[in-house]
């Protein structure tokens, strides 16, 4: 499973006085069982690049490629890609329709076309996967707490099995224990389940924590591409589009300045921690 | 699908019908809708056209964009020319099984397609090129003499005010939803009319439950703004007549006269 996008460009609203170039000349490798993430401030397209990836939307310009495959080929089904890549929108929990947790994590495997015991299988599974307690199974997911609402919706996701997951800030409007519950979560599917995890977020700590690779966008363009050192050691570059470091990098680089010598590359508080234990031994 | 829908929508542009007073917006418009009605000769219709080709001008409102919003009527457009065509009494041309088609079918017909039409251009014009805001104070203010006999204007312009904020705001809800939908599989596009009215069930309820939370929301922040209807209530940017818009009434004015006055001279001829 690899995912290619080829120079794809995505404009909004062509041909009236709104239009805008939404995304420009984005080329990007996508390989099985990265963890991905995806930074860029407000605007900057972000979201729009992950809904080409599942083809809800289709570039103007470009190509993507599916395990080799032209997701743009007339002969290409798209609702095969959406099994494989699962997205999880901006407040998934506005979606849950049914009148139960569970029938509404039935809902993308029955799409699927999977069998009664497989669609239920699925859906036990995805809601175990994502730590919802049992006894609300049968309940109104309009009941739920905020959290657990957006676990149900990321279980709606799971059950479809995909081998992608594409998470568009998946913590947004949470509280800290909320965010790392979903996050852990995440990172668990990520590890045992071996799922290919894209994850959009506006929290450097989350993305520093979590990701292998940061994809970061702005004004439509892809301005780096790398790991999450590599790309936070260049958080001059950052500020001046609206970004940063994680927090715990800046006091790093301060102590660094004050004559201690210490890790200016630590990106998460447990290799900071490390770094300045080490020098206080 | 959803985008293509412009009425009640604003295209942002700078023109003199932008700058109009909504007021004269909107009286142009319902004058508008009244000349269409007025007769079926060519010399109306042909004054008509010239109006209305002048007014999209001037709007500088591409005509892609109104003709956009003609696709969601052309059922509507179709259905209503089939009955004035076949189902009109008069000089028989065609006849073909049970259908005749007359010499004023015909006629009928191709009115009420140009009607039709015209109707949405006239009034897409004015939703294009005035802002909801602005378009309901221009009927607060138009409607004020209601308030002697006790009609809550205010209320209402307020009610229409935020449903037309609204329009928009919920066709990016759908867009989204449907998006998040067909994200997990979610087919509209095939089956037969049952399974495509179910396929929307997974749309509708996350809608409703989303418009309804809206509301909520919007209800508390006007009260937390200590909102509490028109009494006392005063303008930021009360409406004031200019001189264009004296101007604007001088020409509606001559257009209704010219209106009236081939409606009676050319009364039951066509041409």
């Amino acid at each position: 499973m690899s995912i290619i996008v080829d120079k794809i460009s995505y404009i909004y609203e062509e041909g009236s006085s709104m239009e805008r170039l939404a995304l420009d000349n984005i080329s990007c490798v996508i390989e099985q069982g990265e963890f991905i993430g995806v930074i860029g401030h407000t605007g900057s397209g972000k979201s729009t690049f992950i809904q080409h990836l599942n083809g809800l939307l289709k570039a103007n310009k470009g190509h993507i490629y599916y395990n080799e495959q032209d997701i743009y080929a007339p002969d290409f089904k798209m609702q095969e890609l959406r099994k494989h890549v699962g997205l999880v929108f901006q407040y998934p929990e506005h979606q849950l329709f049914e009148s139960t947790i569970f029938k509404d994590v039935c809902f993308g495997p029955k799409n699927l076309g999977f069998s009664d015991k497989d669609t239920q299988i699925a859906a036990f599974n995805a809601l175990r996967q994502v730590g919802l307690d049992e006894s609300l199974y049968y309940q109104s997911p309009f009941d739920l707490s905020g959290g657990q609402k957006r676990r149900v919706a990321i279980a709606g996701v799971l059950a479809m099995k995909p081998d992608v997951i594409i998470l568009d800030e998946p913590t947004a409007g949470l509280d800290p224990k909320g965010r790392d519950e979903i996050l852990d979560c995440v990172k668990k599917l990520h590890d045992e389940m071996k799922i290919t995890v894209i994850l959009v977020s506006h929290s450097m700590e989350d993305v520093a924590k979590y990701v292998d690779r940061i994809m970061v966008i702005n004004d439509g363009k892809l301005v780096f591409n790398n790991e999450p050192k590599a790309v936070f050691a260049r958080h001059e570059e950052l500020e001046k589009i609206g970004l940063a470091a994680p927090s715990v990098t800046y006091i790093m680089e301060d102590l660094y300045k004050a004559g201690f010598d210490v890790d200016r590359s630590a990106i998460t508080i447990e290799e900071a921690k490390n770094s300045i234990l080490n020098l206080l031994k | 699908m959803l985008r293509d829908i412009t009425l009640g929508q604003y295209y942002r542009a700078n023109s003199l019908i932008h700058r109009l007073d909504p007021r004269v917006k909107l009286l142009g418009t319902l004058i508008f809708i009244i000349s269409l009605f007025l007769g079926q000769s060519i010399w109306l219709y042909a004054l008509i056209t010239v109006a209305l080709i002048a007014v999209i001008k001037l709007s500088k409102v591409p005509l892609k964009y109104i003709t956009k919003g003609m696709k969601s009527i052309v059922i509507l457009v179709i259905i209503s020319a089939a009955f004035n065509l076949f189902l009109t009494d008069g000089e028989v041309i065609f006849r073909f099984w049970k259908l005749t088609i007359t010499r004023e079918g015909i006629y009928q017909c191709v009115f009420m397609i140009i009607r039709l039409i015209y109707l949405i251009c006239g009034t897409s014009i004015m939703t294009l090129t005035t802002t909801p805001t602005n378009l309901t104070d221009g009927i607060e203010k138009g409607l004020d003499f209601l308030n002697k006999i006790k009609v809550p204007v205010h209320e209402v312009a307020m009610m229409m005010s935020i449903a037309l904020r609204f329009i928009p705001i919920l066709m990016e809800e759908t867009d989204k939803i449907m998006k998040a939908q067909m994200a997990r599989g979610a087919d509209f596009e095939s089956g037969n009319l049952v399974k495509r009215a179910k396929a929307l069930i997974p749309i509708l309820v996350p809608l409703f439950v989303s418009a309804f939370r809206r509301a909520n929301d919007l209800a508390m922040a006007m009260e937390a703004r200590c909102y509490h209807g028109s009494e006392g209530r005063t303008k930021m940017k009360p409406l004031k007549y200019k001189s264009r818009d004296h101007k604007a009434y001088i020409a509606l004015g001559v257009y209704s006269v010219l209106v009236i006055a081939i409606s009676i001279f050319m009364k039951g001829r066509f041409i």
